[in-house]
């Protein structure tokens, strides 16, 4: 078993893709680096967080992008956006099976905040342009660093998300809201207070993610392959239920996980932090 | 600009915009069209419940006025930074949104984002700027972060910040920056509701806002990095 958490982006494309399949476009050779990272001193990195390319998946042409969370915590800036907005805009136009994110990002790099913030949006254009032309987009959430602002937002506009129980998908960081509100707001030093708000486990139980796996590498490519073709058309119907599906969790009054599990419906919810991946996938969606 | 006086001075003192907590709505009529007109006001934090709000009405008009325009008036502080909301996934509810406007734009509706006050960072991305183009008044604020702040978040001296942010337009806060980067596409100056009849005769259905930036020279290299990505061996 390989950690998905504790591999590279560039690791992690090679063993979710078909062995030796993934091909880079504008690969690190090329030194296409962020100007405004060298204008504040900043290093940059010759991807700029992002590696993007084409690849077979159970044989299938996909397109792929991994963000790299060791860099800049895999923050959006104009490089690095456009390189994501290129990859939907080619995969409009060329028409893989499917476009997988291996989403690893605290949002926007605050660096060149602007051009990262129009840069998440033109994301989820391009993105939504490509499920519009019947393309699933599926978004993999294991890094350490979990999936965090804009590119919280860019995944939910996917068609799937598959998460393990140590990924966290959610907009604001813990540390932002404590010193935002407090600590008794959100204490980001407890950690499984984080986790049970945040993580894999959670959104598994609610419906967040589609897919919970453990953090393996085998896992994420098999849950990826049996998510291909599985488009999710987006309609008014599609909303509509999208908006009952969430209009509902405001009548829960509260702001602990527990509680909320229990008032959807699981099971002795309070055991759910003790239970291995297994179990709570078997609990189900709520 | 207060969202009575501007709603005034585009639609008359019979408007008919109504104000709901931070929420604005209504149906208003502009050279004898209907446009449908959503918002938030009083630097709204969004959180899960008001970007529900939002989407509902955004669903409303395209299950009951197909085609009509919508005129999104942006006054936002940013998303809500709550436990509750992360916890009722806000992420979501916040895509969910920039969703709903999405699909009015595929579906015919011209959709226009105006920033009358503020526009902070979350409660833009799934507002003005999913709109089919987004406008400002000059003395609106964008940013995702003051300089202070962001001198202590990225550890670089604030003073540095500041004298760079003279020349490049990527981080500091303002909205001539989002102008020459292309994600606000043009100031509403003068009389407003000129302005807004040239909004809505001239905005693009397309994604433009690369190539205007590289055009005004704020965002030179998203546009080039985009075509270098579609001629790739």
């Amino acid at each position: 078993m390989i950690s998905y958490a504790e591999c590279s982006a560039r690791e992690r494309l090679a063993l979710i893709v078909d062995a030796g399949s993934f091909h880079e476009w504008l690969p690190p050779a090329l030194k296409l680096t962020s100007p405004h990272l060298a204008q504040l001193g900043v290093p940059s990195s010759f991807d700029d967080g992002v590696a993007i390319g084409r690849a077979r998946l159970a044989g299938q042409d996909v397109f792929v992008a991994a963000q790299e969370g060791q860099f800049m915590g895999g923050g959006v800036g104009e490089v690095h956006g456009a390189k994501l907005v290129g990859l939907f805009k080619r995969a409009l136009r060329d028409r893989p099976q499917a476009v997988l994110l291996l989403a690893e990002s605290g949002g926007v790099r605050l660096h060149e905040a602007n051009a990262g913030l129009i840069a998440v949006s033109e994301v989820m254009r391009a993105l939504l342009d490509v499920r519009a032309a019947g393309i699933p987009v599926l978004v993999l959430i294991g890094g350490t660093g979990g999936c965090f602002g804009g590119m919280g937002i860019v995944a939910r506009c996917a068609d799937h998300i598959i998460m393990s129980d140590i990924g966290r998908l959610a907009m604001s960081g813990p540390e932002v809201i404590e010193a935002s509100h407090g600590v008794e707001e959100f204490d980001s030093r407890d950690r499984a207070l984080v986790w049970r708000t945040t993580g894999g486990k959670h959104r598994w139980l609610t419906g967040d993610c589609d897919a919970l796996v453990e953090d393996d590498i085998t896992a994420f490519r098999q849950a990826t392959i049996a998510a291909l073709g599985q488009a999710r058309p987006v309609t008014l119907a599609a909303l509509e239920a999208e908006h009952a599906r969430l209009s509902a969790r405001l009548t829960f009054d509260g702001s602990e996980a527990v509680s909320l599990w229990t008032a959807l419906g699981v099971p002795q919810a309070a055991k759910v932090p003790d239970l291995d991946v297994a179990g709570v996938s078997a609990l189900g969606v709520h | 600009m207060d969202w009575q006086t501007l709603a005034t001075q585009l639609f008359g003192s019979n408007h008919g915009i109504r104000r709901d907590g931070d929420f604005l709505h209504g149906d208003v009529v502009f050279d004898g069209q209907p446009l449908a007109v959503i918002g938030t006001t009083d630097h709204a934090p969004i959180g899960v419940q008001l970007a529900l709000t939002q989407a509902r009405a955004v669903l409303d008009m395209l299950a009951q006025h197909p085609g009509r325009p919508l005129l999104l008036l942006i006054d936002t502080q940013g998303q809500q930074l709550r436990r509750r909301d992360e916890l009722l996934g806000i992420n979501r509810a916040m895509a969910h949104l920039g969703m709903c406007l999405d699909l009015a734009r595929r579906r015919g509706h011209r959709v226009l984002g105006l920033v009358y006050d503020q526009a902070l960072s979350g409660g833009f991305i799934t507002s003005g700027l999913m709109a089919d183009a987004c406008d400002a008044l000059p003395e609106a604020e964008i940013r995702v972060m003051r300089l202070p702040a962001m001198a202590r978040v990225t550890k670089l001296p604030e003073a540095l910040l500041a004298e760079l942010s003279e020349s490049n337009p990527v981080f500091a806060p303002g909205v001539r920056n989002y102008v020459a980067m292309g994600g606000v596409r043009r100031l509403w100056e003068g009389d407003l509701a000129q302005a807004l009849r040239q909004a809505l005769a001239d905005a693009p259905t397309d994604d433009q806002r690369a190539a205007d930036g590289a055009a005004r020279g704020g965002r030179k290299l998203a546009a080039r990095v985009i075509h270098q990505v579609l001629a790739a061996d």
